[in-house]
């Protein structure tokens, strides 16, 4: 696939995908102040997607419905983190922990794309992503540092998403090209910069952070080979959009 | 009006400006899409008349663009302008530093704290952390949450009035 349309599908299907798993929290949160926190996140982040999708129609592919709605899982390029369900508080706080430092970081990377629309976009983002790594710190800090029994579960949660959130960093064939036209630095950078911005956060915790990069990471989400847990979620997204096209992401 | 929607002369910048003026943020009726800092551009056509105005989002998934649209097509169709073109794009991405001075005051009229101006300074995830309270005015406050009531809201506690308080987001 041709650089920015493979790097521009990997954004904005993170985007969507993690953004539809937000909105889930709506009504579920522990307490109302983190359910709102979740559904202004899912509304950033299918924004965030609309945005990049409309990157994409411009280079013309399809219009952002079609893209977003009536794909199936193989055309997806989501990394198998966004996907999974959104399982206890715990889960979903770690993945939003994990996910959106990756995801600032690259934005602040993007913000000099030589691809001037998506550095444009970026730099528009990442100031709004701010937002959610700043929320991910408070309460990674708030529950690391609580009773025995929250920092036990977000340590089983840590261990357990580490490897997916590795998934995060998987190249494509498209790799070296990326690189070396000056679109993006490239997942290799991104995720020592990465590891580096969640361990000063993780080091504020009685958690423990196991050698990351000795970690089997989850991978195959970027060449479409996803989780069992996609489709479905695919398929509500389509129920949703085909009873009203209409309807506001 | 009628006088200048009815003579062949295209409509001046500044009268659309001032027009533009009245139309205020669906979400907070005291601002105005001006002094939010969202309208960054308007262009007048010599031959048509037709007028084009460009608005970035304050922030990317803001729901009230739509009626941001629709109200500025709205206020100048109704004062008489032949034809006009809402653009919403981020080639000038909006920051909290495009908020003008009336537009902070119109913030504080709301209640709403207005962020701190970033200009030069590093805006590192602490930044983010720093209001100014809105009844003491001093800023012996902490964030309490980043995601309020709507996406450009944080919710901060004052340690002096002992409440609660909305603040604008620095962004
Ligand atoms: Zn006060």
């Amino acid at each position: 696939m041709n650089p920015t349309l493979d790097l521009l599908y990997r954004l904005a299907d993170d985007q969507l995908i993690l953004g539809h798993r937000n909105s889930e929290w709506n009504g579920l949160g522990p307490i109302l102040e983190e359910d709102i926190a979740f559904s202004s996140m899912a509304q950033d982040k299918l924004g965030h997607s609309l945005q990049l999708y409309s990157l994409l129609r411009a280079l013309g592919e399809a219009e952002p419905d079609t893209v977003a709605f009536t794909r199936n899982a193989p055309q997806f390029h989501c990394c198998q983190l966004v996907e999974l369900p959104i399982g206890e508080y715990d889960f979903s706080l770690t993945r939003h922990f994990l996910f959106d430092h990756a995801e600032l970081l690259r934005f602040e990377a993007l913000a000099t794309s030589s691809y001037e629309p998506l550095a444009q976009v970026a730099r528009k983002l990442r100031g709004e992503l701010k937002y959610h790594a700043l929320h991910a710190n408070t309460w990674m800090k708030r529950l690391g540092t609580a009773t025995d029994e929250a920092i036990e579960r977000m340590q089983r949660s840590l261990d357990f998403t580490l490897p997916y959130a590795l998934g995060i960093f998987e190249k494509t064939d498209a790799e070296a090209e990326i690189i070396s036209s000056g679109l993006f630095v490239g997942e290799d950078e991104l995720r020592g910069r990465w590891l580096e911005s969640i361990s000063k956060v993780l080091a504020q915790t009685a958690l423990e952070v196991p050698d990351v990069l000795a970690l089997t990471p989850v991978m195959g989400g970027r060449y479409g080979q996803h989780t069992e847990h996609l489709q479905p979620l695919l398929d509500e997204m389509a129920e949703v959009f085909r009873l009203d096209p209409t309807a506001d992401w | 009006m009628l006088t200048e929607a009815n003579s062949h002369q295209p409509i001046g910048k500044s009268q659309i400006l001032e027009w533009l003026q009245a139309v205020k943020d669906p979400e907070i009726p005291t601002i105005s899409l001006i002094d939010l800092g969202v309208v960054r551009g308007v262009e007048v056509d010599a031959v048509t008349g037709k007028v084009s105005v460009h608005l970035t989002p304050t922030f990317a998934g803001c729901p009230a663009m739509d009626y941001m649209k629709r109200d500025v097509e709205r206020a100048l169709l109704a004062h008489g302008v032949p034809a006009v073109e809402v653009e919403i794009s981020m080639r000038e991405a909006w920051t909290s530093d495009m908020l003008t001075e009336a537009g902070r005051q119109a913030l504080r009229q709301h209640k709403l704290s207005p962020p701190p101006v970033i200009g030069n300074q590093v805006f590192d995830l602490d930044f983010l952390e720093y209001a100014e309270c809105p009844n003491c005015h001093g800023n012996n406050t902490e964030l309490r949450t980043p995601f309020g009531a709507t996406l450009c809201r944080a919710v901060h506690y004052c340690n002096d009035c002992r409440q609660l308080f909305e603040q604008f987001k620095p962004v």
